[in-house]
């Protein structure tokens, strides 16, 4: 095989097939993928999830990750922030022309071990090549389909003044790792990103509660985004305490000397679960236990007043308002 | 030591405030001239801790808000140019010219380039030989020396295509300029912390021996600027203004002698135009003739139209400290993050946006 994928491995023609019998069938093989038939089909009973979401991540291999564990985690996570379990994925890989096969291939092998830990398939997928200096490097696009279990109704709308609200452990983790690699601002940390599948948490969430009312994995735009959102979807305010959320030194060091918010940076394994507080310390426990949850702390709780808004008692003690991101120049994360 | 924990203790805090409340007895006026401060004061809540009696207004201390339209407009035209290359620092792209922006010339194909560091722009130059790479030189005392180390190494190393628009500009010159307007009356102030870094203390001593204002160095923890606003408030409540620095670790008397040299070295004073304040003599750096070659308000020639000002934004008010953001009629409505109307809007160090982003609403616990 060639050293460099070529436009002509995306010309449909013998390449094409030599592309995804070599890089893709071995590694991510299974009985409905390994028929190459225009669509997969399963069997399925019950209330479903599906989501859909593009990787462009740059550098593509980064701390602790690359975009192949991203594009598998972030759609898992999107499926199980409804409660749903994840079932089988779409990929899709657009490759600029001259982008390496070993990369590609280190990059399938990365996307195999995130299905396997998170239990799901590749059941479909489809290669493009395009132009060099029309795509940068790889842009993957993952869609994922969960079976929803009975019982569990999770929405950012269901927030309701008294609950509490729980983080999975610290923030901006992949944001610092990942803008530490860039050109322009290397600065060696000692960070990995915290890409992870977070189905496995959800699921020992679920065990031991059934009034678990939203969950949103804070990615792009950070923490402080996410609880805006639940805010405004629930219409209700979200009120949290600066000295609980969990944030690592090397993250709060950076943000520093990058004139950056930690609350703003991105995430790729954390999660925000607002749930009754009768409820609140079994899930923490339970939270804790799982591999992906170990810093987990209860942040905060659900208020009536000021609907829509995110309020923050600092460190100091008085009060301030958390705002959304709003489009800055940050470096493209994800 | 972290360095950042220690000057963030909640215990510390309380301590200083308590004293800041007891020593507070006269009603007073204090301008924080930086944006950086201001940021730090409404994202860790500091104006909650001080007493009612001391009245804080932001300053002109933000580099991206005081460039004028004019500037920002010469900017534009210079990004138009063929084949050249724009390097900037992120804030100065968002910031709408009369009729443009950067963000939105490079949108229409322009090659503007955000860059961390002057030396980035100079690598651009260096490795882009046959294309002008223009950086555009906006802040104080802080950026000047970096930019005037990049132009001095470009002229040394015969880095022809390397060129700046020197839009620096300097601090205690443009608060003079304020003192003299006399616009707000002010009982003391906040000095920038980095900009003192390398100018030292002494450049403020006119301040309280001419116009009787308090001056205090601060850094930009918390704790320092809880520290600041205490030595203010004691210099005040004495009737013996000084300069004092309460960023010691920072900051000493004399400044930074070597970027200073290398500042007067390559630069030397002009007037500038200031947004909100007009024409402050002496307040500017251009590049000294020897270096006219990298100069790129010499280099090129660019036509512009006299600048239109935005109907009803209130940036220039908000920098010279005589409005808050709260007072403008677009605050919140026509102008936000998003679709800034005003340089303070944009900026990272600008009053708006730290009023939008961390503001209190004033019914809130703590408020």
């Amino acid at each position: 095989m060639n050293d460099s994928v070529l436009l002509a491995h995306g010309s449909g023609g013998r390449l094409s097939h030599e592309l995804v019998e070599r890089m893709f069938l071995p590694f991510l093989a299974n009985p409905a993928l390994n028929k190459l038939d225009d669509s997969a089909t399963f069997e399925a009973s019950g209330r479903l999830a599906f989501t859909t979401d593009s990787y462009v991540v740059n550098p593509v291999f980064f701390p602790g990750g690359d975009i192949g564990r991203l594009a598998v985690c972030g759609t898992v996570n999107d499926l199980a922030m409804t409660g749903a379990r994840p079932l089988y994925l779409s990929l899709s890989a657009i490759i600029e022309e001259g982008f390496l096969i070993s990369e590609l291939e280190r990059i399938v092998q990365s996307v195999k071990k995130a299905t396997e830990e998170a239990e799901v398939s590749i059941i479909a997928g489809d290669t493009k090549v395009v132009d060099r200096g029309h795509a940068d490097r790889l842009f993957l696009t993952t869609s994922g389909i969960g079976l929803v279990p009975p019982g569990v109704d999770i929405s950012g709308a269901n927030a309701r003044p008294g609950d509490k609200v729980l983080l999975s452990g610290t923030i901006g983790d992949h944001g610092i790792a990942v803008m530490s690699q860039r050109e322009g601002l290397r600065f060696a940390v000692t960070l990995e990103s915290d890409c992870a599948p977070l189905n496995g948490l959800v699921r020992q969430m679920l065990e031991v509660s059934s009034r678990i009312h939203c969950l949103r994995d804070p990615t792009r735009g950070g923490l402080a985004t996410t609880l805006n959102e639940l805010a405004r979807q629930s219409k209700v305010s979200m009120v949290i305490q600066e000295a609980e959320i969990p944030v690592k030194e090397e993250v709060r060091a950076a943000c520093e000397l990058l004139g950056l918010d930690p609350l703003h940076v991105a995430n790729e394994g954390k999660m925000v679960a607002v749930v009754d507080r009768a409820d609140s310390d079994r899930i923490l426990v339970a939270m804790r236990q799982d591999p992906y949850g170990r810093e987990a702390a209860i942040i905060g709780e659900v208020a009536e007043e000021h609907p829509g808004k995110v309020v923050m008692k600092t460190k100091l003690g008085p009060s301030r308002i958390v705002d959304m991101l709003s489009g800055e120049l940050l470096p493209r994360i994800c | 030591m972290k360095f950042i924990d220690e000057y963030r203790d909640s215990r510390l805090a309380r301590g200083l405030a308590c004293r800041i409340a007891q020593r507070s007895t006269k009603t007073i006026t204090l301008m924080e001239f930086c944006g950086g401060h201001t940021h730090a004061i409404l994202r860790h809540g500091i104006r909650q801790l001080v007493p009612r009696t001391v009245e804080m207004r932001s300053g002109p201390g933000c580099p991206v808000c005081v460039t004028a339209t004019a500037d920002l407009d010469k900017a534009i035209a210079l990004a138009r140019l063929p084949e050249v290359i724009i390097t900037t620092f992120g804030d100065i792209m968002r910031v709408p010219g009369s009729c443009s922006s950067l963000q939105k010339e490079r949108a229409n194909g322009a090659d503007v380039r955000v860059v961390y560091s002057t030396v980035d722009a100079l690598e651009f130059a260096r490795a882009n030989p046959e294309r002008p790479v223009i950086f555009i030189g906006i802040g104080f005392e802080t950026t000047a020396p970096t930019i005037a180390a990049a132009i001095l190494r470009a002229h040394k190393e015969r880095i022809e295509n390397f060129h700046v628009l020197s839009l620096n500009k300097l601090t205690p010159q443009v608060m003079k300029a304020l003192l003299d307007a006399g616009e707000i009356k002010l009982d003391g102030i906040i000095c920038p912390g980095h900009v003192s870094v390398i100018i030292g203390s002494h450049p403020y001593e006119f301040i309280p021996r001419d116009y009787r204002v308090a001056c205090a160095i601060s850094g930009f923890e918390p704790l320092d600027i809880l520290l600041c606003i205490d030595t203010l408030v004691e210099q005040i409540e004495r009737g013996e203004p000084a300069v004092e620095i309460a960023y010691a670790r920072g900051v000493k008397p004399e400044g930074n002698k070597r970027a200073r040299q290398l500042m007067e070295g390559v630069f030397e004073t002009c007037e500038a135009d200031w947004r909100g304040i007009g024409v402050v003599p002496g307040s500017g750096l251009r590049l000294r003739a020897e270096y006219r070659r990298l100069d790129a308000d010499k280099a090129f020639s660019v036509n512009v139209a006299p600048p239109r000002e935005i109907m009803g934004c209130r940036c220039g008010d908000i920098i010279r400290g005589s409005a808050t953001p709260l007072e403008c009629e677009l605050f919140t409505k026509a102008c936000t993050p998003e679709t800034p109307v005003g340089p303070c809007m944009v900026s990272g160090e600008g009053a708006c946006a730290a009023y939008y982003q961390y503001g209190v609403p004033p019914d809130l616990p703590g408020a």
